[in-house]
């Protein structure tokens, strides 16, 4: 058992690039969920918006952030389209829409009717060049002992965090206002915000789009840094990565997301490394092979995503007399 | 290192489906491969999204779709005979087998390294020319049994929505369950090997135990200590991904068809094409859904169950013990699902993630039919079966889904509380 390889593996994770994207993520999922009690099952989909957007900009000739804008434009826009139909209904409702329109999308990009601009399940790669171009960094090797980057992935590290950081302080600044009361009095009570004449469609709406536009720059930071977006990436299970984060870390705290984020990480990665260690010292005999690993990580997510929902709904470090969302 | 990042934060899908690939990982893998052309005389036009299964000694190894292009390839551990079989029913509108006989290429011989390369002759029509009334009289029938397989699956998330109030998103994973317990007694090696219909039987009885279980030792607790609904379907979330990535680990990855009625040839049924499973799957359907019907109107329990449903406090108030009340939807309803997954598998086949991938259309039946509603669901079931089957003679049929999804939100947007909903259930 190399434990402090284990350890070094999972440290990489909480603090590099998953860790920064889903940190982003689930600013824009708790700003939804957290703050405003939508269920947004459809996280996923706003990531894929924002990636394809900026990806398909490039690919037909334009610059990579003007991309970021258009990426993030369409994501406000399915927002727009998602909350229509559903944000006067109840919860349920809008987590059943929303798990679909992202699967939904999903097929669309893969499809042959929308591959002239998509590429189909190809997907597109390298249009990330004006990014690393930027690159301030010498080449070498960041970090400490064994936990060190190269300048490439440094970058990518450097600039995530700044983002993660920067998003958080926005809807820290949002939620402080007149308007974060609002939507934090819906979350509370929606009909108790409708008697004080607050239109509570408008509010949920302006969450719904602006949480959406964050997860979409998530989705953009994740394709950035693997120079490559496919329609497989792109699947429901990532929505509830951004939920564990959120969750983990507190619904509804302005530092959750982040926090949220690099525990789930190590301990993901943890796992990961754990299981796998364990499948080559045999400890699994001829029980489990290789490709188990994958499908047992994503069962024990499953449970722990259960177990914090039922016991440490108000974040890991949370209490339960702090919940905020969900006592109706 | 960014290898392992993108494994992490992508897919356990498209990870699975290279599980053959992984095993042989390395210069010189052995692979089956081809491209799928549509030739109308000096006319070739590639055909994608025709699923071709490599299979040996009646195990399939391996499984592609075709790209854009038409070509596919499949992996393969090593030299030796393979089976190589092209599932006709994925074939687009229009294209068939030159001689429809060669669905099958039962021996391949593939050598050390060699990438093989296998034909199938395409050409357009059906073998005899389809007209416009077959195609939509078999869509439709083809929609029916769809739909069938839906209303079954819907009912139980719907009564136990009624009952409840949670909705539940593992009820994908419970279809998926009840297709591979009968696989496990009937396909499996390890398992007795009985006949489908026989292994029907402890599948169901499994399933239903397993949905009682659910409520005894998860969803009751939750209730008792009284978890809001938000978290309630949050749970469902998590509860989803451990059954259906269980399900993975023990059945691994690749589609499977039990060892019963997987071939048949069509009969012509009113003039269209079909399969008589499909036919079979039908009627069973149809009696059970009025089995459930009846059970629901004229017995005791089933009049408590919709009473519970109305509301549940008054159901309590005159003497009915709720939480048994519960406890019987659950397994009513995990029996259900159980045996609309066995009837999906026997109709296509059984796969993993096949009851996530029903799920959005239960979800779109049960809303259009009114959730809480066991009628509503079992007419939402049919209709968004016929539905999106028909839907094809119209848009690609990458877009099935996206048309459950459509007239989801249309129904939304119209009457939200579905077709037979009342009002006030809506927040």
């Amino acid at each position: 058992m190399d434990w402090s390889g284990i350890l070094v593996e999972s440290t990489r994770s909480a603090i590099g690039v998953p860790a920064a994207a889903y940190a982003i993520s689930a600013v824009g999922l708790n700003l939804q969920f957290g703050y405003t009690g939508l269920l947004n099952f459809g996280h996923v989909g706003f990531m894929l918006v924002g990636a394809y957007g900026m990806a398909i900009t490039v690919d037909l000739g334009g610059s990579m952030w003007l991309g970021l804008m258009v990426g993030m434009l369409l994501a406000v826009l399915l927002g727009l389209l998602i909350g229509i139909p559903t944000l006067r209904l109840r919860a349920d409702y809008l987590a059943i829409v929303t798990i679909a329109v992202g699967e939904i999308l999903r097929l669309v990009v893969r499809s042959r009717f929308a591959a002239p601009l998509t590429k189909g399940i190809f997907g597109i790669q390298r249009f990330a060049g004006e990014f690393f171009d930027l690159n301030p960094l010498p080449e070498g090797r960041y970090g400490i002992g064994n936990l060190r980057f190269d300048q490439r992935t440094m970058w990518v590290v450097i600039v995530g965090w700044v983002v993660a950081v920067g998003t958080t302080l926005l809807v820290r600044r949002l939620i402080r206002s007149p308007w974060g009361r609002v939507v934090r009095a819906i979350r509370e009570d929606e009909d108790a915000a409708r008697s004080l004449g607050k239109n509570v469609f408008a509010y949920k709406m302006q969450s719904l789009m602006l949480g959406g536009a964050i997860g979409a720059l998530a989705g953009a930071y994740l394709a950035i840094d693997q120079q490559n977006v496919g329609p497989d990436t792109y699947i429901p299970l990532l929505t509830f990565y951004a939920f564990t984060v959120v969750i983990i870390g507190g619904p509804g705290t302005i530092w959750g997301p982040v926090v949220g984020s690099i525990v789930f990480w190590f301990l993901f990665e943890f796992l990961d490394e754990l299981m796998t260690e364990a499948l080559v010292a045999g400890w699994f005999g001829d029980v489990l092979g290789s490709t188990d690993v994958g499908p047992i990580r994503f069962a024990l997510f499953g449970i722990g995503l259960m177990w914090l929902m039922a016991y440490r709904p108000a974040g890991l470090f949370g209490s339960r007399e702090e919940l905020l969302i969900d006592e109706r | 290192m960014v290898g392992r990042v993108l494994a992490a934060a992508a897919v356990a899908g498209s990870l699975l489906a290279l599980i053959p690939a992984s095993a042989s990982a390395g210069e010189g893998v052995a692979s089956i491969t081809g491209t799928l052309e549509n030739i109308e005389g000096a006319v070739r036009t590639p055909v994608p999204g025709v699923m071709i299964t490599v299979s040996l000694d009646g195990e399939p190894i391996g499984s592609a779709v075709s790209d854009e292009g038409g070509e596919w390839e499949v992996e393969v551990p090593g030299p030796g005979t393979y089976a190589v079989e092209l599932d006709v029913s994925t074939l687009p509108e229009g294209v068939a087998l030159t001689n429809p006989n060669r669905s099958v290429l039962p021996a391949v011989d593939v050598s050390e390294g060699q990438r093989k390369v296998v034909r199938f002759n395409l050409g357009p029509g059906t073998g005899s020319t389809v007209g416009t009334w077959a195609r939509v009289w078999g869509l439709f029938m083809i929609g029916l049994k769809l739909g069938a397989i839906i209303a079954l699956s819907s009912i139980g998330l719907s009564l136990i929505y009624g009952v409840t109030g949670l909705v539940n998103f593992a009820h994908g994973d419970l279809v998926t369950l009840g297709a591979m317990l009968a696989f496990l007694f009937s396909a499996s090696p390890v398992g007795p090997e009985w006949h489908v219909l026989l292994a029907t039987a402890p599948a169901l009885i499994i399933a239903g135990g397993l949905g009682g279980l659910q409520e005894v030792a998860l969803w009751r607790p939750l209730r008792q200590r009284r978890s809001g609904m938000i978290s309630l379907i949050v749970i469902s979330i998590g509860l989803s991904f451990v059954i259906r990535y269980l399900i993975l680990v023990v059945f691994a990855g690749l589609p499977r068809p039990y060892r019963d009625y997987a071939v048949q040839a069509p009969i012509d049924f009113l003039g269209a094409p079909i399969v008589p499973k499909s036919l079979v799957v039908i009627v069973i359907a149809a009696a059970v859904l009025i089995a459930v019907g009846l059970f629901l109107m004229r017995t005791q329990m089933g009049t408590a169950m919709r009473a519970v449903s109305d509301n549940s406090d008054l159901a309590e108030s005159s003497g009915i013990d709720v939480n048994r009340v519960i406890l019987v939807t659950w397994i009513v309803g995990a029996t259900l699902a159980a045996l609309g997954g066995i009837l999906l598998g026997v109709t296509e086949q059984v796969q993993w993630d096949m009851g996530a991938k029903l799920l959005l259309l239960i979800f779109s039946a049960v809303i259009l039919g009114g959730l809480g509603t066991a009628f509503g669901a079992m007419i939402g079931g049919f209709v968004i079966g016929v539905t999106v089957e028909m839907s094809t003679l119209i848009v690609p049929i990458e877009f099935k889904t996206a048309i459950a999804l459509g007239v989801l939100v249309v129904m939304l947007l119209v009457r939200p509380q579905g077709l037979l909903g009342v009002r006030e259930r809506v927040g």
